[in-house]
């Protein structure tokens, strides 16, 4: 049996049925990072870890006594005095952390190439991007140098890794999972999110890291409880929305097809396949650049070098692109004209996906408009960056549930099917990806390495 | 829409950020690029739409005025500040005298 190839439940029941001891799990991943983490980089901090299940958790959560360093110089020296709630919780399941892993810097980038520390390497193809913000969790699953990993989304920076990745990754509804300790970017938008080697790992780590704390007053009071039997209920007689808006120019021929097949796929499952329309989708980047950007300039202010931390000349280019761009919408008689009018059609944009539901379940379509690119490709045009977020940032406005998860191969890169929930209805966007998992072997795929 | 030069330096002040020359003259034209992008915003009619802050629909949340355990030591406090002295963070003079 190959140890690493497990997932998180595949884990869980073989160290019930003590097929091998919790050393040999950490063992045989620590050796599988030491191996490969030098070719791929997923990892900025490796802990040797002997017990529990190993979790790699992106370096923008506090882990106490382990340097966390939001893939900054300006938190070069960093270790938190405490955990982040999602740490304790995944501790007190008996996970244990065997790595932070590297991002683009404060979780702000499509690509991985804003990180301080250097690039991670897309495992399929090591000279292809990993996506980002959460690269290094994505392919530290991909290339299982963790049972399941933990990102964080603000604009798609769970699902689009996970994309490129050809792994699993969910964004819960905003408020299901607790942000104390997670270095806040645009707090209205960020959510902790799992990143795993299957549908029902995602079920799982979200039952362990949701529910209220007390430290972030944007939760909702209920925790998220896994019900397996409507996991594993079907779809038949799920109404899945479709969204012309999403198949329109800038979608990548091949991937279109790759997500129609999905989508047929889906309705031999016994799903209705209904259009909708989201027609406002296509101002999501503009108002999420303002808005995002409003909400970074104001939370990278604590950053002065006092309390923790070297000083605010040790910002990278896209950190300083933002807290500029934040900053200008903010100030005195650009208000209105931006973050307000931004604020406004971040209304519409919410309108139109409540209109979308009352007619579906669900609403599904590409995460990414291409596969995997070449480093460098889009890192001199900061605009073409972020257009690649089209598809993922309308959840983050509006705060609904999304995961992307394995559906096919473009140019023998993954492909990612995206699907989108009702805000507070997780459940239901797990139990599409489960059906269509089931029905599939792509989750079976893994990278040569 | 444009960022001068002037702008960008302004902006800059404001966010506390020091900039080289270089960086004011790529920003000012990298901004100017992404604020012409952003501009599209305007030709929506929001007209009687109210602004979306907060998706969660909390307000005022409110807790209970103890100690909880995410209380932190003195010392764990301190701990990752570049210069302390007896027990407190050491800032820049507020006041000039």
């Amino acid at each position: 049996m190959n140890i690493t190839q497990l997932t998180l439940t595949e884990t869980i029941e073989a160290l019930k049925r003590k097929e091998f001891p919790e050393e040999d799990l950490n063992k045989a991943y620590l050796e599988r990072i030491k191996d490969l983490n030098p070719k791929l980089n997923a990892y900025l901090e490796i802990v040797e870890s002997k017990k529990g299940i190993p979790a790699a958790i992106k370096d923008v959560i506090s882990t106490r006594g382990i340097k966390t360093t939001a893939s900054s110089k300006i938190l070069e020296n960093y270790i938190p005095p405490y955990n982040g709630t999602v740490i304790n919780k995944l501790l007190e399941q008996g996970a244990s952390i065997i790595g932070k892993t590297n991002h683009d810097e404060f979780a702000m980038g499509s690509s991985n190439e804003n990180s301080a520390y250097g690039v991670v390497k897309n495992p399929w193809n090591i000279s292809k991007v990993p996506g980002g913000s959460s690269g290094g969790s994505a392919a530290a699953v991909a290339a299982d140098l963790c049972v399941f990993a933990l990102g964080s989304d603000t604009g798609g920076s769970i699902r689009q890794p996970a994309s490129l990745c050809g792994v699993v990754g969910f964004k819960p509804t905003y408020g299901t999972v607790s942000r104390y300790g997670l270095i806040a970017m645009a707090s209205s938008l960020d959510q902790i999110g799992p990143m795993t080697k299957s549908v029902e790992d995602a079920a799982l780590v979200m039952e362990w890291i949701s529910g209220p704390d007390g430290y972030d007053a944007n939760m909702s009071s209920e925790k998220f409880k896994v019900k397996n039997e409507k996991l594993q209920s079907g779809i038949r007689g799920l109404k899945i929305g479709v969204p012309s808006e999403y198949f329109e120019e800038g979608l990548d021929p091949k991937v279109k097809q790759v997500i129609q097949d999905a989508i047929k796929k889906l309705e031999e499952l016994g799903a209705e396949i209904v259009e909708v329309s989201l027609p406002h989708s296509q101002y999501a980047v503009a108002v999420y650049y303002i808005l995002m950007s409003s909400e970074v300039s104001s939370n990278l202010a604590r950053f002065d070098g006092i309390r923790y931390g070297k000083g605010r000349d040790q910002f990278g280019a896209e950190a300083k692109r933002r807290i500029m761009l934040g900053t200008y919408s903010l100030s005195s008689g650009y208000w209105d004209d931006y973050y307000a009018q931004a604020a406004k059609v971040r209304t519409l944009v919410k309108q139109d996906f409540e209109k979308a539901y009352q007619k579906v379940d669900v609403i599904i379509g590409p995460v990414s408009p291409t596969v995997a690119w070449d480093f460098g490709a889009k890192l001199d045009d900061p605009l073409a960056m972020y257009l690649s977020d089209i598809y993922t940032i309308p959840a983050n406005l509006t705060g609904i549930p999304g995961i992307s998860l394995p559906c096919g191969f473009v140019d023998d890169l993954p492909v990612g099917l995206h699907i989108l929930g009702k805000f507070g209805d997780d459940m239901t966007v797990l139990q599409t990806a489960y059906a269509y998992e089931q029905a599939t072997d792509w989750r079976k795929e893994k990278p040569k390495l | 829409m444009s960022l001068s030069r002037n702008q960008v330096k302004h902006v800059a002040k404001l966010a506390n950020l020091p900039l080289t020359p270089q960086e004011e003259e790529k920003y000012s034209e990298q901004l100017s690029k992404i604020l012409d992008y952003i501009d599209q915003l305007n030709s929506v009619d929001t007209s009687g739409v109210e602004p979306t802050f907060n998706v969660s629909g909390q307000e005022n949340m409110m807790s209970e005025d103890k100690l909880g355990d995410c209380t932190i030591s003195q010392e764990d406090t301190l701990s990752n500040t570049p210069k302390e002295e007896r027990g407190f963070f050491v800032t820049k003079g507020v006041f000039e005298g």
